[in-house]
């Protein structure tokens, strides 16, 4: 199975290119040079497709669409776009395109995306022609839902299909939580009991945390993971209440990062890569010794990995989109760093190597097949 | 008779690179609607969907800035488009 992992940089898209055994990995771009590609993802049901969200310093965002594995791309028709505010109301405008998910296996053609600000939009024809999904974006709580404090906006992410159900959606938001919807998307409601919010007035609110990346596993949907600026938690459904599974992580390095990583198929494998979320919140490795930790038991111990990462002196910062797992025998799991290396794992994060130096910095990363 | 619309780098990829090109518009509106279907896609990245100008775009008639589309051109106009940004 040959992988090709493609990096959403803030200077342009690239391709690593992995031989069959994922020994050798061939650097192939820029494609885009100097523009601001957020998210790059594989449509599973038509594989040649790729779509990836872009868009320039100066320009508006838009949605490129690729139907050839990345060698020829069109833009969107109809890019996502709020629906024109009625007089007296604010107008809200896509700064930022920075989520794309394909629908389900049993939608083909349906995608979801998620904008700065807070936005969902879905395309039912493969990404061409993006619609605003009302019911999120004029739900009459969202101005509640979403903390609109950050002056580069909210981030409408880790938009997580149910594979068996295609009408019971999850997002989430920073700053907002995480959100659920079991009719495609018409209701939501906050879903973000159990998870702590240290820095509102009200620790136990409903909603105003700020899930950094939430993930369903493939393999049993009931299932979800969440990294949270507060903390690495757990969610079984039928359940309401998330588990803090950060808990067991080491004192001296704690329970915050960004990114949050799920085995293809053992629902209890997962990794992360905490960074340094103490005082004035640094955002970098802990210490300037990088490590990622993986639990198999579902989040009841942790393992340090850290073989073949610098020992020292690395102030790594990884973002929440910028590390994936494959879907090889012994998983690959691999990271990019806002300093623009990407690190590799072959042995599901046994030890580590660094396959690419020197890039922009990277905003993604993405598996295709 | 129609303006001049110079339209700068960014959008080169629109215009099949074209820096300048010609628009019958009698107003900003008109031209960008001009270039839009000539060109689509490039409307959106320099206006909004709130129809408001995009933060890192400057229109100018001439060497008078706009700021909305409403803007008059008469013919011999240039229309400038103009990216602005700051930083790495």
């Amino acid at each position: 199975m040959a992988s090709t992992l493609w990096l959403g940089t803030r200077k342009g898209l690239f391709a690593l290119r992995a031989d069959a055994q994922r020994r050798s990995w061939r650097l192939a771009g820029p494609q885009f040079l100097g523009h601001i590609i957020h998210h790059v993802a594989q449509d599973p049901r038509a594989p040649g497709v790729l779509l990836v969200a872009a868009k320039t310093g100066h320009l508006g965002p838009t949605v490129l669409r690729s139907a050839d594995r990345g060698r020829s791309w069109r833009e969107a028709t109809r890019p996502p776009a709020f629906r024109r505010a009625a007089e007296g109301e604010a107008a809200r405008a896509v700064e930022r395109v920075f989520w794309l998910t394909p629908g389900a296996a049993s939608e083909p053609g349906t995608w979801y995306a998620g904008s700065t600000p807070a936005g969902l939009f879905r395309s039912l024809d493969g990404g061409e022609r993006w619609e605003p999904v009302a019911g999120f974006n004029d739900h009459p709580m969202r101005s509640q839902w979403v903390l609109n404090g950050t002056p580069d906006g909210e981030f409408l992410h880790s938009i997580q299909v149910d594979p068996r159900d295609p009408r019971h959606l999850y997002i989430g938001i920073s700053i907002g939580g995480v959100f659920e919807s079991t009719d495609g998307g018409a209701d939501w409601t906050p879903l973000n009991e159990g998870c702590a919010a240290d820095f509102l007035p009200d620790p136990n609110a409903a909603f105003g945390h700020d899930p950094h990346c939430v993930a369903l596993h493939p393999a049993n949907p009931d299932r979800l993971y969440q990294q949270n600026h507060c903390g690495i938690y757990r969610l079984d459904r039928p359940a309401r209440r998330w588990e803090r599974i950060g808990r067991s992580m080491p004192k001296k390095v704690g329970d915050i990062g960004f990114p949050i990583v799920l085995h293809p198929r053992d629902p209890d494998t997962a990794w992360v890569l905490p960074m340094d979320g103490q005082t004035v919140w640094p955002r970098t490795s802990i210490d300037g010794k990088p490590a990622v930790y993986r639990t198999r038991n579902a989040g009841r111990s942790w393992q340090r990995l850290d073989r073949g990462l610098p020992a020292h002196h690395a102030w790594f910062t990884v973002l929440r989109q910028a590390m994936c797992a494959d879907r090889h025998e012994r998983t690959g799991v691999y990271f990019g760093t806002t300093g623009g290396d990407v690190w590799a794992s072959t042995n599901a994060g046994d030890s580590w190597r660094c396959i690419a130096r020197h890039l922009p910095e990277i905003y993604s990363l993405s598996l295709a097949y | 008779m129609s303006c001049t619309v110079r339209i700068a780098s960014p959008l080169h990829s629109y215009t099949a690179g074209a820096a300048a090109v010609e628009s019958p518009g009698a107003s900003l509106a008109e031209v960008l609607g001009d270039l839009e279907r000539r060109f689509p896609g490039i409307r959106f990245r320099i206006i909004d969907e709130q129809e408001r100008i995009r933060p890192h775009i400057k229109l100018f008639v001439n060497t008078d800035e706009a700021r909305d589309l409403t803007a008059r051109v008469h013919g011999g106009d240039t229309v400038h488009v103009i990216c602005a940004l700051s930083g790495g």
